[in-house]
């Protein structure tokens, strides 16, 4: 995100070729794993942040909330892609 | 002489938390970063989706001139970096033992993610404040 921001502001000329690296089939395996990993993560905060409240201890809940949390990961992830196609899918 | 609200005994006051030394303000402030980051955070994905992704320089320097969209990139930058560097160095603190090395990482650690975000917030700034238009002319 720092080179993307950098050249941006700074390198304009280098910016074009950044953007054809992101939307290059390795730069889009890149992207799709990054953005599981910030759902995942996003998802796995929110659960210990419910466990800084003291909820969700017990096994049952926690084998649930831990499924919960890989099942939000893949389906916001498919819908960020979906919907980054549909409404920019010239840019993709 | 004992506060009602401080559990610690007299000896742990004085040698301070566990074996960090310290603990609970990082803790604090680690949830305090999650908490904002999860609204910042799925607003920047949002905004990616709808299209700030593009091969055009100029509608990024577009979007960012918006003081609404520069000051929530400003939070999520600080948020971000802050939360990124208190994650850092639990891991660093775990898991790295000879203290030489541990220091010199978790110097590193704070060094680099101060650094990428000052110059992240730069890189907002100039595009809020200033045309990039004109600069690519």
């Amino acid at each position: 995100m720092a080179l993307w921001l950098w050249s941006a502001a700074y390198a304009p000329d280098y910016y074009g070729k950044l953007h054809e690296c992101l939307v290059s089939p390795v730069g889009k395996l890149f992207m799709l794993g990054w953005t599981f990993a910030f759902f995942f993560h996003l998802g796995s905060g929110i659960r210990h942040l419910f466990w800084d409240m003291g909820k969700g201890f017990s096994l049952p809940v926690m084998h649930k909330t831990g499924w919960l949390v890989v099942v939000f990961s893949v389906a916001m992830t498919i819908a960020a892609w979906m919907a980054a196609y549909s409404m920019a899918g010239q840019n993709l | 002489m004992t506060s009602s609200s401080d559990f610690r005994s007299k000896m742990g006051r004085v040698k301070g938390l566990g074996a960090a030394g310290h603990g609970v303000g990082h803790w604090w402030w680690q949830r305090v970063t999650a908490v904002a980051l999860v609204p910042l955070s799925l607003w920047f994905v949002c905004s990616l989706t709808k299209g700030l992704m593009s091969p055009d320089v100029v509608k990024v320097a577009i979007w960012m001139s918006s003081p609404i969209n520069a000051t929530l990139f400003l939070l999520l930058l600080v948020s971000a970096f802050f939360h990124a560097k208190l994650g850092l160095q639990v891991v660093i603190e775990d898991y790295v033992h000879t203290p030489r090395m541990k220091y010199f990482l978790l110097l590193c650690n704070i060094f680099f993610c101060a650094g990428v975000c000052l110059l992240c917030t730069l890189a907002v700034l100039k595009l809020h404040f200033l045309d990039v238009i004109s600069s690519a002319i």
